[in-house]
């Protein structure tokens, strides 16, 4: 499908002009949505170039742009990858039926771009009748990948396998998903056999075994494979003896008693995967089985343990046969002592996330402390990326720990109990920030908690100058915080934060800023309507979006501001009022 | 609903009593600071609702924590949903399993977690029942003693004591028989 494209500029000498179709053809090589958007940003010609080499469109939130603008500008998408609702809807801060409804953009997108082939979601609500409706109207379809989204079932799930025979791709992830059991992956023709990624993990009910095994079997290709947790050991086996070209594995449940025979047969299926990089699933896994994994945790990457409750002697056996791990999420159970197992064993570990088994247990004789991750950073100098929930830390060892890991890009750190100081001396958690921003300047993410007071925020406006994306709950003192870092951190994109004392002055602070950001978040904060009111009429070209719980009261009890070009929402339930 | 109207009023004085807080002299914080978590407790959706006070029940009726907010610690409800139901650490209640033997009145009932080792389990069972055991073996189980002990297991089947290590059998033992000889020689011979 070539469509006749006017050359334009006209007016331009031929000899000093850069042939259209040379331009093309280097422009297509471009991947980076980043980069292609500096490149459109350069002439009418590049601009043009540009739009007609693009395959692929990233929208980080749905509403800042309409199916139709996008269609327009570009006639070639192939793959479009949308987020939807803002991050603290996963905490549930966003009321049900708030919007981003994936139906619109599908029916666009059929008229379009029929030849559509991927469509990756985040936080969006996506119906059965929608998933259906992308089953039968892009005959190419051929991979869809489904992230935190909610309204659809596995009814859903069946659509897309009865409808696309060229399905490489079917990625359903942490989403709320109903569940009208497992017969969608019946659905899948016994011809069919070009899938390489299958994950149905957050499935939360028994699948049809023997056509998943069938399907296995004939997917030559499968790369990708993370069942949920109601398969079982010796059905996983028989899954791997059809497929050790896997390089992704999710198992099912880990627990179940098996004879000697089936120990050995299983421990020979996984020493036959020899390319695997990733493994995850391993609900209920305790160190009893660990061994028939040995043989193939030397080429793993990736270790998510996240849904086992381990103890720390269980991970003290496990991770010396890991020791390329890059990437390792596990759950606060195993706590300090499994944490210095880490630390021994992984040094070339990047990436860690600690996560809580217990999150409402305020107990603080559970879960990880700062000592575990102080033993982390010792051993792991390669730390970049850090998710870390306890109930203790200290501003000291914040410190140490920066010192011995410089180059975080991202830090989330979550104390647990809301304002809850250093546990040593007393004071605000604000050096430990401190130390954070000061010491790691390719910080690119920033979760903060504990006691906190606008120092923290001074030295976030001060010394984060790499900041994109900052989430603030229960900190600050004034105003004056949240105002030093809208002034101070130049490459800010997104700003989410709750309950907090910043209330208008903070919020108008901003008001040449938020065009050059996706998206604010503020909820529970001191901010009124007049001032929401000031901030739409000032900007509009921003979508400023209230939601107040309580008529009388003039403060608002959430407010949503992101730049547009398709201005304000049409689909906003009557709990969201566009200013 | 009586149940999360006092909740709220607990949560407020909680918060109030033991928050430490850094702020501008005369300002009145506490007012500022409880009116969000307020409006925090009354979600205009029911749904959150449910899932807040959900979250109450499931504590087993300890005390509400002392600042369970919407949302806070942030873990995403997939990943909480996981967790609930199961509580890995060992718990105080112990386990308790039904004992029968064959010839005896009536069942007994033993707490498993008291036990490190099968040879301290069996002890206590010949103990309980004034019976003899006897030693066991990989090859021919309980062969030569007058009584040999089963149990049922997760899967509703009934296994020799002994076969698999002690934690897992721990885990999923849901009841015991004691069996006696005669009986238990047909056993052996499978």
């Amino acid at each position: 499908m070539d469509p006749k494209r006017s050359r334009n500029s006209p007016d331009s000498p031929e000899s000093t002009r850069f042939p259209d179709e040379v331009l093309e053809r280097v422009l297509s090589l471009l991947r980076s949505h980043k980069d292609r958007s500096s490149v459109s940003l350069v002439c009418k010609d590049w601009y043009n170039a540009e739009r007609w080499t693009r395959t692929h469109v990233f929208i980080g939130n749905c509403y800042s742009v309409s199916p139709e603008i996008v269609s327009g500008r570009f006639p070639a998408i192939r793959s479009v990858t949308l987020k939807g609702k803002p991050r603290f809807s996963d905490f549930n801060l966003v009321p049900e039926n708030w919007g981003a409804d994936i139906h619109q953009w599908l029916v666009v997108f059929a008229e379009k771009y029929p030849f559509l082939e991927e469509l990756r979601l985040k936080r969006m609500t996506v119906t059965d009748e929608s998933l259906e409706f992308l089953a039968t109207s892009f005959s190419n379809f051929r991979a869809i990948s489904l992230l935190s989204c909610d309204g659809f079932s596995t009814d859903g799930l069946a659509a897309i396998a009865t409808h696309c025979k060229n399905l490489t791709e079917l990625d359903i992830q942490e989403n709320d998903m109903e569940d009208n059991g497992g017969g969608w992956l019946s659905c899948f023709p016994e011809n069919f056999t070009s899938l390489e990624v299958l994950n149905f993990a957050s499935q939360q009910g028994d699948v049809s075994f023997d056509a998943l095994e069938r399907l296995v079997a004939r997917c030559k290709s499968l790369r990708v494979l993370k069942v949920d947790k109601y398969v079982k050991l010796e059905q996983l086996h028989r899954l791997l003896v059809q497929s050790p070209q896997l390089t992704d594995l999710g198992t099912g449940n880990f627990q179940q008693e098996l004879t000697p025979r089936q120990f050995a047969e299983l421990e020979s299926a996984f020493r036959n995967c020899k390319n695997l990089h990733t493994l995850s699933g391993l609900w209920d896994a305790t160190s009893l089985y660990f061994p028939v994994l040995y043989s193939a945790c030397g080429s793993l990457t990736f270790l998510n343990l996240s849904y086992a409750a381990l103890q720390s002697g269980d991970l003290v056996k496990l991770l010396p046969h890991c020791p390329n791990l890059r990437r390792l999420w596990v759950l606060d159970t195993v706590e300090d002592k499994g944490l210095e197992a880490i630390g021994s064993s992984c040094p070339l570990l990047a990436e860690l996330r600690v996560f809580p088994a217990d999150p409402f247990d305020l107990d603080i004789n559970h879960g990880v402390t700062e000592s575990g991750f102080i033993a982390v950073s010792c051993g792991c100098p390669k730390l970049h990326y850090v998710l870390y929930f306890c109930r203790q830390m200290t501003n000291a060892a914040v410190a140490t720990i920066v010192q011995n890991c410089p180059d975080f890009t991202h830090f989330r750190l979550c104390i647990m109990n809301p304002r809850q100081p250093d546990y040593l001396t007393g004071e605000p958690m604000d050096e430990a920030f401190g130390a954070v921003v000061k010491t790691c300047t390719k910080l690119q993410r920033l979760a903060i908690s504990g006691l906190l007071t606008d120092l923290t925020f001074e030295y976030i406006g001060k010394y984060a100058k790499n900041l994109e994306t900052l989430s603030v709950a229960f900190a600050g003192s004034s105003d004056w915080g949240m105002q030093c870092v809208l002034r101070g951190c130049a490459k800010l994109r997104k700003l989410e934060i709750r309950d907090s004392p910043f209330g208008n002055a903070a919020l108008l602070s901003g008001l040449a800023k938020y065009e050059s950001m996706r998206s604010l978040w503020m909820s529970a904060c001191n901010v009124t309507m007049n001032a929401c009111r000031i901030l739409a009429r000032e900007k509009p070209r921003l979508n400023v979006e209230v939601m107040k719980d309580d008529e009388t009261d003039s403060r608002v009890d959430k407010v949503y501001v992101y730049r547009s070009v398709a201005g304000p929402r049409r689909d906003a339930p009557p709990f969201v009022l566009t200013l | 609903m009586e149940k999360p109207m006092s909740y709220e009023s607990e949560d407020h004085l909680n918060l109030k009593a033991t928050e430490l807080r850094l702020g501008l002299p005369g300002r009145d914080e506490s007012d500022k600071q409880s009116s969000p978590s307020a409006r925090n407790n009354k979600r205009a959706s029911p749904e959150m609702e449910g899932v807040l006070y959900a979250e109450n029940e499931e504590q087993d009726c300890t005390p509400p924590p002392k600042a369970q907010v919407v949302g806070w610690p942030p873990v995403r409800s997939y990943r909480k949903n996981c967790f609930q139901p199961k509580k890995i650490e060992a718990d105080a209640s112990g386990v308790y399993v039904k004992v029968s033997m064959d010839g005896a009145p009536y069942l007994r009932k033993i707490d498993l977690n008291v036990y490190k080792s099968y040879p301290e389990l069996l002890k206590a069972l010949e103990n309980m029942f004034k019976c003899t055991i006897g030693v066991y073996s990989e090859r021919d189980g309980y062969d030569g003693s007058d009584y040999a002990p089963i149990y049922e297991d997760k899967d509703g089947d009934w296994m020799l004591v002994g076969d698999v290590p002690w934690d897992m059998f721990s885990t999923s033992c849901k009841r015991m028989r004691i069996m006696k000889g005669s009986e238990a020689k047909g056993l052996g011979c499978l």
